[in-house]
């Protein structure tokens, strides 16, 4: 009885249930549509788990979302909501392609480069948000929102430039330079399955996750920045500057997700083609974050669940199902984490209550 | 000057096609806002009034009714957001992230599913658009016929506009309704059902946004595409903001983004200005206010905050 009260009251549990229920949804939509779930959810599976090589696939398209997903858990950690990932997420792709492309480098130090520049990149895009924020008091929804559309017809733009866009017309830029290009030399990739995609991106990715483990668990910052997210006003109390904490969170957050863009540029896309809607990449890191229930070590699994959907998805129209039942079912998790802890309330109230009458 | 005549008789027809869309979702933003939820998938609710209205009028043939029936299907968003919002106080911005992945998912999906799996649907019939007005009584090509021959429901929304206005401060309910977004907990001590009031809002807010999503495919494009929106609902959220979360003040924004629009329809032709950097103005004009004005001016106090009945 005890144990049983312990897991109606544990995070994961409501979150299991919460992509079960996705699932569930998802299968109506599919009968609906007349197309059998089984088909398509068994499609899904084997499209992922199908070749050794598939496998590797997910971890490609796992690599940014893991990225995105920290960016947001981190700052979901200081009371801070940031929507504004996609933003940054675009101008850190942004700058690592003109670095990749503008610039003829020995290979690593050009990697590194480009990482940086994506880095200042998100950071400056989030900055700015937070500088509104703690000199204004402007909600910073808002100018994230904001910032999103302006990264997304500033990359429009700038992939438009002349010395960017590509040679011989079509809606895309430039590729960077080999040098700038994360993906595994032949050898290394023959390990992978042969996948010609195979790339640095998810090894780098648990790296960071490792870092940010540490700075939100381990250093001072991290300790101000928690005491920030729990309560604004005793932090302060307790002598914690927390505009200059809030902001510090903010660029980190914005750096992470600017390292998101760079890895799937330099990994995956090797161009920028022109967005006539938005990726979604920096949305799908909230639902990566949600999922970990915010914590950094947990965005490397919701990351390469959501990457096994998304890359699982790309296979369904072999069996004639649409591809947006993966935004479907991710939408129907967020809501159900969204109001999971009314549910668990309930619940646990009831075990309480029941437990009182035996 | 014959020529300034032609353009400016352009630039009014490309606002007057520009506008509608972010007026009705930013009225029915207004609702939401002032009642204390914040409704961000405002986007979402547009994308799925888009598809049901292009659906309907492409099977029934009646530009009206498939109308109306995208504002019904913004309607069912807004009662989901109403209940995770509301009745379990779920946190506003990450139900309002959810309203649009589903929506705009669920709209592609039953596109595919229902036209041979693609992802735009077929084009509805000129008669099953939504008539224009005063449509053959001025000569083609003229300044007049220019700007006066537009959709009705163009006119419509002006007319909407002052109704949500006289609703907002003439009426009970809409002091009722403004009252929740600043002290609900003040509300239900006089006796009022801040639930009620608010599912209320949030539904109108979905209704209001399927239609501005309904006038892009039965008016200004005449079927559904995946990227038939984007980023409209997002711009009528920002008028909301800048025109201070007042109805009066969002027609005047987005009039002011219409026509933004209006110009970048204009010079993409001539190629001027590149018309990526024109597509930025209504949101650096949004950032530009919040810090030089609406910085100051006061968000409804309640906004965003869940809202727990007494026991």
């Amino acid at each position: 009885m005890v144990k049983r009260k312990g897991i109606l009251y544990s995070h994961a549990f409501y979150t299991l249930l919460s992509i079960l229920f996705g699932f569930i949804v998802g299968a109506v939509l599919l009968a609906a549509a007349g197309i059998n779930p089984a088909l398509a959810y068994g499609k899904l599976v084997s499209g992922v788990f199908g070749k050794y090589k598939y496998i590797v696939y997910a971890f490609v398209y796992a690599s940014p979302l893991i990225f995105t997903g920290l960016s947001v858990a981190f700052s979901f950690r200081t009371g801070i909501f940031n929507i504004g990932a996609e933003g940054q997420y675009v101008v850190g792709s942004l700058a690592a392609l003109a670095v990749g492309v503008l610039f003829e480098l020995p290979p690593v130090l050009h990697v590194i480069l480009c990482f940086a520049a994506a880095m200042a990149a998100g950071a400056l895009w989030g900055s700015i948000v937070a500088l509104m924020k703690t000199r204004k008091g402007i909600n910073e929804v808002l100018s994230y929102i904001m910032f999103n559309w302006i990264a997304f017809y500033l990359s429009n733009y700038v992939i438009n430039l002349t010395v960017i866009h590509k040679v011989g017309g079509g809606e895309a830029s430039r590729d960077i330079n080999p040098s700038a290009s994360i993906i595994f030399p032949e050898a290394v990739r023959d390990i992978f399955g042969g996948n010609k995609n195979a790339n640095l991106g998810f090894f780098l990715a648990v790296l960071v996750a490792v870092i940010v483990w540490v700075i939100i668990n381990k250093t001072t910052l991290g300790y101000k920045l928690r005491a920030v997210g729990f309560n604004n006003h005793a932090a302060q109390y307790g002598g914690i500057n927390s505009d200059r904490a809030v902001t510090t969170a903010m660029a980190i957050s914005g750096a992470l997700a600017g390292l998101g863009g760079a890895v799937q540029l330099m990994g995956m896309g090797n161009r920028i083609s022109q967005f006539s809607a938005q990726e979604g990449f920096g949305f799908q890191g909230i639902t990566v974050a949600l999922i970990a229930g915010s914590s950094p070590i947990g965005c490397i699994f919701s990351g390469l669940f959501y990457g096994a959907m998304k890359y699982g998805g790309t296979k369904l129209s072999m069996v004639d199902a649409p591809q947006e039942v993966v935004d479907i079912i991710m939408g129907t998790i967020i809501l159900f984490i969204a109001v999971s802890h009314v549910l668990r309330r309930v619940i646990t109230a009831k075990v309480e209550k029941g437990g009182r009458k035996a | 000057m014959n020529s300034f005549i032609t353009n400016l008789g352009l630039l009014i027809n490309a606002t007057m096609i520009a506008t509608p869309p972010l007026l009705y979702a930013a009225l029915g933003s207004c609702f939401s806002e002032r009642s204390g939820v914040v409704n961000i998938g405002i986007e979402g609710m547009m994308t799925i009034g888009a598809f049901t209205g292009a659906v309907v009028a492409y099977y029934t043939g009646n530009g009206w009714f498939a109308f109306f029936c995208g504002g019904l299907a913004g309607a069912l968003f807004g009662l989901i957001h109403a209940v995770a919002c509301i009745s379990f106080q779920a946190d506003q911005t990450i139900s309002g992230t959810a309203i649009n992945f589903l929506a705009p998912g669920i709209a592609v999906f039953m596109c595919k599913a229902l036209f041979d799996n693609s992802s735009d649907s077929p084009a509805v019939d000129t008669a099953a658009k939504i008539p224009k007005l005063f449509s053959g009584i001025f000569p083609v090509g003229s300044f007049w016929n220019n700007a006066l021959n537009n959709y009705a429901a163009a006119y419509l929304v002006f007319v909407v506009a002052a109704i949500v206005w006289f609703v907002f401060f003439k009426t009970r309910f809409g002091m009722r309704l403004r009252a929740c977004g600043e002290h609900p907990r003040a509300c239900e001590t006089l006796g009022i059902d801040v639930f009620k009031v608010r599912y209320i809002c949030v539904i109108l807010s979905g209704f209001l946004a399927g239609l501005g999503g309904a006038y892009v495919t039965l008016a200004t494009v005449s079927q559904f595409r995946p990227s038939i929106i984007v980023g409209q609902g997002f711009i009528a959220i920002a008028a909301v903001i800048f025109g201070k979360f007042n109805p009066q003040g969002a027609t005047l924004a987005c009039l002011l983004f219409g026509v933004c629009t209006g110009l970048k329809t204009l010079a993409s032709s001539s190629n001027v200005v590149s018309p990526n950097l024109i597509s930025m103005i209504p949101y650096v004009v949004t950032i530009l206010a919040l810090i030089l004005f609406v910085g100051h001016a006061r968000v409804p106090a309640a906004n965003g905050k869940p809202f727990y009945k007494a026991q």
